[in-house]
């Protein structure tokens, strides 16, 4: 047997593929061979890492050396000097953004330091598109568990007991959901894996089904085992190719292998899943609209009840979770619900998995224990804000969810007291905004999307949404009218009153939420019609200062011929003229031009 | 239209529309996969192709329209041999999506939505692609471009034909 000594991971997540990961492999192809290493090291294309600010990401192991920004210049040394002679790259470490130190092991940076990774487990350490080494560490043992040593009941009933609930944004209590699904008396049951994941600035979903696909099949063969279901439907964003791809790889090799399919271990038990593409369509992560969607028709939500475990697709009881969701089955099966339940809170049980966007150093992934602060993702593990800004805001879970101002950073995040603080888990993606953003403008940026991905089935979302993103324009550009905020709050209380679905029911958030936190700036659009995060385009003019030395390279910059002055003179911008597209001050060599 | 005249239309790439048909004949709930493989093969949905779907699957042409003007994946016009998907999810939002896609329309010399006279180009946004974590980003067919500024899209599209 040949000996293996070291492993060379590649990180190839969508984010390290556009950062070039592909040439990082195949350099690292190349090189292998060159060195004559190419039978004593292994290389390794896994998915993502999570920390996708610092791709294409590459770790070494035994040592767990994690190298960053790799491109394939570099890979040559990596070959010769660390997997060669034993020496390891310093200048490709990592460095923490606060103290400036290399850290060379992966589990001790501080990105990673603070979590604790169920879901993301096998992400980014193994080959997502061979079954064998996801087998290897310990996949399919909870299916087969499940299979042959557990009632549907007992499955049931762990999932019960280990308070998972539903990671898509509600928070359903998983293990009530299969209950509701496994109490519906039919010939035919249909579980669906729900991959739409709509929410802008969230990407867990992506990143699970392209790192470790076959978790996410397993825990549907799982759940499809409790219900009584043998079919099961994948339904992912036409958005995510890559994710699709390995997807239909991983039910290929499983079926394969025999872990889907006819029979499964011998049991009787059968189970086949299929994946359906979406065709872009927001709305279509309502679980009404997705099951209209996969049966070819306009996604549209439909009133409820009946709930799908009743009355679902194609009239069928229907078990509804989202990718993380199925992606903590196995694990709960095959640790047991005591241990799952030990993370977390009393009420939010097991780990959420975040992602990082925005003014923030360490974007990415990052999985942690409920209950851990907004403050520790932010600072800790998320590195704190770019460039040393001042933080803001850190909006949480997408067009539902809402934005929250520094005084509830040590806000325990959980589902219910994000609820309470007028925002909600959502899907699970963190945006940080800093100074420079205006949250009027944030609060029309979500409007805008609800507004133009709203169905139009319902009046409430359809013609409420419209009104409500009219106000936020006219305040954003300088002709707000007073009486606008009262306008905007009766009208966001009556959507989510009335609306249809969640997702109308849910549009609202964002401008309550800032209007909750930062209600000062609206009244600043208002009354002293200005901006003050300096944002909004319509309200701002640049102006040249008296440092101002005449070099005339604004005027020569300006698009629209709005800026004149004498050489040497200090230079005015006609405002009837200006565009306000900024171009004077980025290029300004004295620093002289400031807008506000 | 009778079932008579369809038999008889002529369209072009008729066969691989046949053999689509063929693909999903019997299943439930094919219609936007159907309409999915047509697209890839034009490029987009002509109204010939649609009207041929119709009839042969049964579904009304007008049903068909709602599914295809519910999506914003399906496109009724013919569209550029590259498709760039200029991200303005919110984290490109607060990285500065929207001078990125500026960037694009003055390069271009079309609008968001439009395509090149030449068919070389068209430029669309989108809500997010999930790659967050390189905002900016854009989407030109499968590959995905982060970390961008205004001044990499002239670069980058050369790259393009």
């Amino acid at each position: 047997m040949q000996h293996i000594r070291a492993h060379v991971l590649v990180c190839g997540g969508t984010a390290c593929k556009s950062s070039g990961s592909q040439k990082v492999r195949d350099a690292f192809a190349r090189y292998l061979e060159e060195y004559k290493l190419q039978d004593e090291v292994m290389l390794v294309e896994t998915g993502c890492h999570g920390f996708c600010e610092h791709g294409p990401l590459v770790i070494v192991y035994p040592e767990g050396t994690f190298y960053c920004r790799v491109t394939a210049d570099d890979v040559k040394e990596i070959v010769e000097q660390h997997l060669y002679k034993g020496r390891i790259v310093e200048r490709l470490l990592y460095r923490e953004p606060l103290t400036q130190e290399q850290v060379p092991n992966y589990d001790e940076i501080g990105f990673y330091k603070k979590q604790h990774r169920i879901v993301l487990a096998n992400c980014g350490e193994i080959d997502p598109e061979n079954v064998g080494e996801y087998i290897a560490v310990g996949g399919y043992e909870a299916l087969g568990k499940a299979l042959t040593q557990m009632s549907p009941e007992q499955v049931v009933e762990e999932v019960k007991k280990s308070g998972l609930r539903g990671r898509g944004g509600g928070g359903f209590p998983t293990g009530l959901k299969w209950q509701f699904a496994k109490a519906s008396v039919s010939d035919k049951k249909y579980v669906i894996c729900n991959a739409d994941e709509g929410d802008p600035g969230a990407f867990m979903d992506r990143s699970v089904l392209e790192g470790d696909p076959h978790r996410v099949l397993e825990g549907m063969a799982i759940c499809g085992y409790a219900i009584g279901a043998d079919e099961g439907y994948i339904y992912v964003r036409a958005e995510y190719p890559l994710a699709i791809k390995r997807l239909r790889v991983a039910i290929a090799q499983a079926e394969e292998a025999g872990l889907l399919g006819k029979n499964i271990f011998g049991s009787g038990f059968d189970f086949t899943i299929h994946i359906k593409e979406g065709a872009g369509a927001f709305v279509c992560g309502e679980e009404t609209a997705l099951m209209a969607s996969i049966e070819g028709k306009r996604g549209m939500p439909r009133p409820r009840p009946p709930f799908p475990a009743v009355s679902g697709l194609w009239g069928k009881p229907t078990n509804i979770n989202n990718v993380e969701t199925f992606a903590n089955v196995a694990q709960i099966i095959n640790n047991g619900a005591e241990w799952y339940s030990r993370f977390g809170t009393e009420k939010s049980k097991g780990t959420k998995v975040f992602a990082l966007t925005g003014k923030i150093n360490n974007t990415g992934l990052a999985e942690v224990p409920m209950g851990i602060t907004m403050r520790e993702i932010i600072y800790d593990i998320g590195g704190g804000i770019t460039n040393g800004k001042k933080f803001k805001a850190v909006q949480i879970g997408g067009p539902s969810g809402g934005c929250l101002p520094e005084s509830m950073l040590d806000l325990p995040v959980d589902y219910d007291s994000l609820i309470a603080a007028g925002a909600m888990m959502g899907s699970g993606g963190l945006v940080v905004m800093d100074e420079d953003t205006c949250m009027v403008d944030v609060a029309k940026f979500f409007l805008t999307f609800t507004q133009s991905e709203s169905c139009g089935k319902c009046t409430p979302c359809r013609e409420g949404t419209k009104r409500m993103l009219e106000i936020l324009t006219r305040i954003t550009e300088g002709e707000g009218r007073e009486g606008d905020i009262e306008l905007l709050e009766s009208l966001a209380e009556n959507i989510k009153a009335t609306a249809l679905c969640g997702l109308g029911q849910s549009a609202p958030n964002p401008v309550l939420s800032t209007l909750r936190y930062f209600r000062h700036e609206y009244e600043e659009h208002i009354k002293n019609k200005r901006c003050p995060a300096g944002a909004c385009e319509k309200m701002l003019s640049y102006v040249i200062g008296d440092d101002c030395k005449g070099c005339t390279k604004c005027a020569r910059n300006c698009p629209v011929q709005a800026i004149s002055g004498a050489v040497k003179q200090k230079h005015v911008i006609d405002q009837s003229k200006c565009i306000k597209c900024g171009a004077c001050m980025a290029g300004c060599p004295f620093k002289a031009i400031t807008k506000g | 239209m009778s079932r008579k005249e369809t038999e008889g239309a002529c369209f072009e790439k008729r066969e691989q529309v046949d053999a689509i048909l063929a693909e999903y004949e019997g299943k439930k709930g094919t219609l936007i996969p159907i309409l999915q493989e047509v697209q890839n093969l034009y490029n987009y949905l002509p109204r010939e192709a649609l009207e041929y779907v119709a009839e042969r699957t049964g579904v009304p042409i007008a049903e068909i329209y709602g599914v295809v003007t519910f999506y914003s994946l399906f496109h009724l016009d013919p569209r550029g041999r590259n498709i760039i998907r200029a991200c303005q999810g919110t984290a490109c939002h607060v990285r500065g999506g929207k001078s990125v896609l500026q960037a694009l329309e003055k390069e271009l010399g079309i609008k968001a939505g439009q395509t090149t006279k030449d068919l070389r180009f068209t430029l669309e946004t989108v809500a997010c692609i999930g790659a967050c974590g390189l905002a900016p980003v854009m989407q030109i067919n499968q590959d995905t471009h982060g970390r961008l500024t205004p001044e990499k899209i002239k670069a980058i599209l050369a790259g393009y034909r």
